[in-house]
């Protein structure tokens, strides 16, 4: 295998290099699935059928600490990629660790908001907009949840395997991952809780 | 190759005689909606046979002037890039006959959209016409009676159609008068007809809806003003009423002939609340919340040029 | 018992219990041929496990030539139902599963798999590549179509097939209208084919992009390739769509979710949508491939480069690009109003124009040129004036007017097939006879392939031009009878006679293929059509690594110019090739998928949660392990070339 020093670690390789780009181009598909999931809740957001409505279920204390902790967790996941830029194994896992223990907060609440909701009746039943509200929210739950197995995987073959080439490339992947996670939840935050509380 | 030619003549030989059968529905109009489309199909089949009988002549000739059996052994093809002049010319054309038929389509939307050409000042006919699984329900509201798979209009005067569905989505179609627009169970379309002379035609659901589509036919038939006027008095004399039993019993899944009633079952089933921009005078509708909504279905950023109200 | 009454059919026929005897004696003769004729160990190591490129393209064409029997035969029981007035053959629960089942397979599980079945074969070595970018991801994209379409093709033995149609329109394809699995089945089949034809898309664009040969910058690449391109693109934006419709119509009929439901505030528009949204721009995935095809088809045996490059290239973006603005034309009749109706129909009928810009272009390339009338050539003349007659029609179907004429009627139906069968349908043959010497190392055999392609032509127009007519007289489409006083019958007798002959030429390339695998001179060379581009500048059969030393390309058809001008391909010494590892957790995770796919439809949560357990552990063990691939020595390489060379 060729490996280019003069490039950082994540691209340094040929494999490397088409293995970023092809996840880009996955993050492309992703935006398309996220903005179908937008589009369909904006058509059917006040068709609550006698349900409850966004205003009714919303609260801003749950959502705005799920938010500052995904945030910080794209914060951290960012520190953790400029120490393995460093070389810095130690404090790359360190921040990657803070980085899933965040995300798991962040589900955590994500979980007790659901269970309120269903609670409160507004189930993925009630109505078509709870049934579009909670399939966008757990779409981006799961992927989540997906990024905490995925993320501990990395952090054991980083631990074991060293900072090669080849983890490197896939701790930056998930870093990508993970901030697009971030990305979409802004989103969310913003078109999904914020609009429907106004 | 002598066969291949002799399939090839058996082929457009009987397209020719096919073509020459009695007049086909669509293009056998008899309202002022269908003569529009009508035309539309007509102006299109003759630009567009233009232009096969163009790409046909082409093939012919370069099949014809360039094989390689008319040639000598030695030569070579030349090496061409596109030439801007002859892609432009192929740019070109297709371009202005897609706009003069944007131009023609755009101006037929309107047309069909609206109360049908020169029947504008006449007081429209309002039927609302529901589909269920296999039948048609005709509502007279103005004239309180109520028809199954059968309907009665009077000629030389505007039809405002009102569609909805009991169920999957359902297109009401009476070729003959006019093409076809969908039923369906959360909104109400409308849909302009009129028919400018007397006969019976046929009526059906077009858009596929299961088990019993093939039989979800109505039967039309237009007739002048008075003898309509007669027949709405005559129901009135001699019908059942419409009630609310013996309605959601027709409302069961299957077949029924012709069925008469007085009253319609809008006074207790009324329609659903939404509406659709299919009126010319959708101001009338715009206060109405649902209708941006309904409209907004689509799935993309393009929302904007959809929400057109 | 209860429980397993689910899988029953529910509307059973002597012809599908004859249908379950066939498979079930299929399935036993291939399981006894091959534990006689000891191939287990060959068709595990050489096929299930292989991540190159060329044997999953072939098992893509394989498996698109069986589908396309599939839903040929589906085509003729619908057409033999139809061809006299009141016919008894088919009831009407039967004939709608059928031309469900008839859809859903030609575009998904036929023509789906046949582009992409020439583009694994033809684009990595179009480009001058070794492989495709994600080899493993490759096969685990095919295994995941081919476990799709079996799901999807055991429905109507096991529970019942889709009736609903294979745009499946809800509220129709609700559980209150189709009670039946079969549209769990159409949701969930195409779901597991979806994801694979998803990282098709994102593996062949990284292709592409990155790895193409030393020179062959993106102006330079041949004509299939920026298809190819330009298909992926529509793939990865356009796919993704379709994953999120079918999850909501499942979810609808499996957990009561109210997206597409007539009440809770569901909206049936909204499937038409989201379904179009998808469903229009597959069309072009469909058909940029296809147009590729006939690029280089066209310019091979007219012997000259092909005429406008450039425009060729910008009529594609532009063809992709206006694909994603026109899915309100699907359903101009629903009542949107005379503005957007407009709107959609100018952007439809615009695509005509970049269309319009490649026939020209086509027909400039024939001009002055040497044109010599192969098989493949055939398809690709005849395609050009049957695809005009079904280019037209649909400009004519793009003016929203005159639509609400045309809409849900025979017309339609005409329109479409005449555009996909000469469109696509003959590309795909072409390709096939095209590219089967570089697959097999033998030619098919001219006069039947001739034969056949005039058939098919023939049996095209004489089954589709009717629709036209009987279109235009009222006969809707989907419709399983009509009464004689409607006059439909004269035209559904010659289509039905049409399907026949089309029928015929399709067993007339079946019988091809036997009878040139039986005779055919094996004795052919690497370039045995005299082409221009880098697929024919490697060897017959062409080794597992493609090229042993990379070609350098200085213009868009690089073996021409190798060929005329002395341009060098081939520079440099052999250096050791590293290729990746056969691997079996693709075919592994498909199985587990086609399980997966099958409690979902039928509900069955605790194999569903296992299965879901199974696939996960898939993927986590592919994160854990350590596949460096292998090297291909430099000596190793030598003895295949001279090998190689010799045969030749």
């Amino acid at each position: 295998m060729k490996i280019d020093n003069s490039l950082p670690l994540e691209y340094s390789t040929e494999e490397n290099r088409l293995k970023v780009l092809g996840f880009w181009i996955f993050l492309g598909a992703e935006i398309m699935l996220f903005a179908t999931l937008f589009a369909t809740y904006f058509t059917l957001f006040d068709r609550t059928a006698g349900g409850p409505t966004g205003a009714e279920i919303f609260e801003i204390t749950p959502v705005l600490i799920e938010t500052i902790l995904l945030l910080t967790s794209s914060f951290t996941i960012g520190l953790g990629i400029h120490a393995m830029r460093l070389g810095n194994k130690k404090a790359m896992l360190s921040f990657f660790a803070i980085t899933l223990l965040l995300g798991a907060g962040f589900l955590g609440f994500e979980i007790f908001e659901f269970v309120t909701y269903v609670h409160e009746g507004a189930g993925l039943q009630t109505s078509a907009f709870t049934s579009i509200l909670l399939t966008t929210l757990g779409t981006h739950g799961a992927h989540v949840t997906l990024g905490l197995f995925w993320g501990l995987f990395i952090i054991l073959q980083v631990k074991k395997r060293g900072l090669t080439p080849e983890t490197a490339n896939k701790s930056f992947i998930f870093s990508l991952y993970w901030h697009f996670l971030d990305v979409v939840w802004i989103f969310i935050f913003s078109f999904i809780y914020l609009k429907g509380m106004m | 190759m002598k066969i291949k030619w002799a399939l090839l003549t058996i082929v457009f030989t009987v397209i020719t005689v096919l073509t020459g059968c009695e007049p086909l529905m669509v293009l056998d109009p008899k309202g002022p909606q269908a003569e529009t489309q009508a035309n539309d199909i007509m102006l299109s089949i003759g630009i567009m046979s233009f232009i096969v009988i163009v790409v046909f002549a082409l093939l012919a000739f370069v099949l014809i002037k360039y094989r390689a059996s008319k040639q000598s052994k030695d030569y070579e093809p030349p090496h061409m890039e596109g030439n801007v002049i002859v892609e432009a010319i192929c740019v070109g054309i297709p371009v202005l006959i897609v706009a003069f038929l944007s131009f023609v389509s755009v101006q037929s939307n309107y047309k069909v959209e609206a109360t049908p050409k020169g029947y504008e000042d006449k007081e429209p006919l309002v039927i609302y016409a529901s589909s269920s699984n296999w039948k048609w329900h005709f509502s007279y509201p103005e004239e309180g009676i109520e028809t199954v798979n059968y309907l009665n209009i009077p000629t030389d005067r505007p039809l405002e159609f009102k569609l909805y569905s009991y169920g999957p989505i359902t297109s009401f179609w009476i070729p003959q008068l006019g093409g076809q627009k969908y039923a369906m169970s959360d909104m109400v379309n409308t849909l302009h007809l009129g028919a400018d002379v007397p006969g019976e035609f046929m009526g059906r659901n077009a858009n596929f809806s299961g088990k019993g589509f093939a039989e979800n036919t109505f039967d039309v038939e237009a007739m002048p003003e008075a003898e309509f006027d007669e027949w709405v008095e005559e129901v009135k004399e001699t019908a059942e009423p419409v009630t609310e039993e013996k309605f959601d019993e027709l409302l069961e899944p299957g077949h029924l002939g012709r069925m008469t009633f007085t009253g319609t079952h809008l006074e207790f089933n009324p329609p659903p609340t939404g509406h659709n921009h299919g009126s010319s005078d959708s101001d009338e509708h715009s206060e109405d919340e649902h209708t941006e909504h309904q409209e907004s279905s689509d799935s993309d950023e393009k929302e904007t040029e959809h929400n057109n109200h | 018992m209860d429980y397993f009454d689910r899988f029953a059919i529910p509307h059973p026929s002597p012809v599908i219990y004859a249908s379950m005897v066939a498979i079930g004696i299929t399935v036993l003769a291939i399981i006894a041929g091959l534990t006689y004729f000891k191939k287990w160990g060959y068709l595990w190591r050489e096929w299930l496990t292989t991540v190159d490129h060329k044997r999953i393209g072939i098992m893509y064409l394989i498996s698109a030539l069986l589908m396309l029997f599939r839903g040929g035969v589906d085509a003729i029981m619908l057409r033999a139902q139809l061809s006299v007035p009141e016919n008894k053959l088919l009831d009407a629960q039967h004939y709608n599963e059928i031309f469900s089942t008839h859809g859903v397979v030609m575009i998904l599980f036929m023509a789906m798999p046949f582009i992409i079945a020439l583009m694994n074969f033809v684009v990595p070595l179009q480009i001058g590549a070794r492989d495709v970018a994600f080899p493993r991801l490759n096969a685990l994209s095919f295994w995941l179509f081919f476990m799709g379409a079996m799901l999807f093709n055991i429905s109507f033995v096991v529970g019942g097939s889709p009736d609903a149609g294979w745009t499946s329109y809800f509220p129709l394809a609700g559980n209150e209208f189709s009670e039946s699995v079969g549209t769990n089945y159409y949701m969930i089949a195409i779901q597991i084919a979806g994801i694979g034809t998803l990282m098709t898309g994102i593996n062949f664009m990284t292709t592409i992009l990155r790895m193409r040969a030393p020179g062959m910058t993106l102006m330079k690449m041949p004509m299939f390739t920026w298809s190819s391109l330009i298909t992926n693109l529509i793939i990865v934006f356009a796919f993704p769509v379709l994953t999120v419709t079918l999850a909501m119509g499942t979810m609808d009929r499996l957990f009561g979710t109210n997206f597409f439901t007539t009440d809770n505030g569901g909206m049936d528009m909204l499937w038409a949508n989201l379904f179009w949204v998808w469903g229009h721009p597959e069309v072009y995935i469909l058909i940029l491939p296809a147009f590729g095809i006939y690029s280089e088809v066209i310019s091979t045996f007219a012997r000259r480069n092909l005429y406008g490059y450039k425009s060729m290239v910008a009529s594609m973006v532009a063809i992709s690009f206006l694909s994603f603005l026109v899915w309100a034309h699907h359903f101009f009749t629903m009542g949107q109003g005379a503005l957007t109706n407009s709107i959609f129909s100018i952007t439809t009928m615009a695509i005509a124009v970049p269309t319009g810009v490649k026939i020209f272009n086509w027909l400039l390339t024939l001009w002055k040129g040497k044109i010599v009338i192969t098989t493949p050539m055939l398809y690709s003349l005849l395609f050009i004036p049957l695809f005009t007659l079904g280019g037209v029609t649909g400009v004519m179907l793009g003016m929203s007017a005159a639509d609400y004429q045309y809409h849900n009627t025979m017309f339609l139906v005409a329109h479409f097939h005449m555009v996909i069968i000469p469109g696509v349908i003959f590309a795909m043959l072409a390709g096939l006879t095209y590219y089967w010497p570089k697959m097999f190392g033998f030619m098919l055999n001219e006069r039947i392939g001739k034969w056949a392609a005039w058939l098919i032509a023939i049996g095209t127009l004489v089954a589709f031009m009717p629709m036209f007519f009987s279109g235009l007289d009222g006969q809707a489409r989907r419709m399983y009878t009509y009464s004689e006083s409607t006059g439909f019958g004269i035209y559904n007798m010659i289509s039905f006679i049409g399907a026949l002959v089309l029928a015929v030429g399709f067993v007339l390339i079946v019988y091809n293929i036997y009878y040139s695998t039986r005779y055919a001179s094996r004795d052919i060379s690497s370039d045995p059509w005299d082409a221009r581009s880098l697929e024919w500048a490697t060897h017959t059969p062409v080794p597992e690594y493609n090229f042993a030393i990379l070609p350098q390309v200085n213009s868009t058809e690089a073996l021409w110019d190798a060929k005329k001008k002395g341009h060098v391909l081939f520079k440099g010494e052999y250096e050791k090739i590293h290729m990746p590892n056969n691997s079996g957790v693709p075919f592994i995770m498909g199985c587990i998928f086609f399980a997966w796919g099958f409690s979902f439809v039928f509900g069955m949560w605790i194999p569903l949660i296992l299965t879901t357990i199974g696939i996960f552990a898939c993927m986590a063990l592919r994160s854990f392990e350590k596949d460096h691939g292998r090297y291909i020595s430099v000596e190793e390489i030598e003895e295949t070339e001279t090998k190689l060379r010799g045969a030749n």
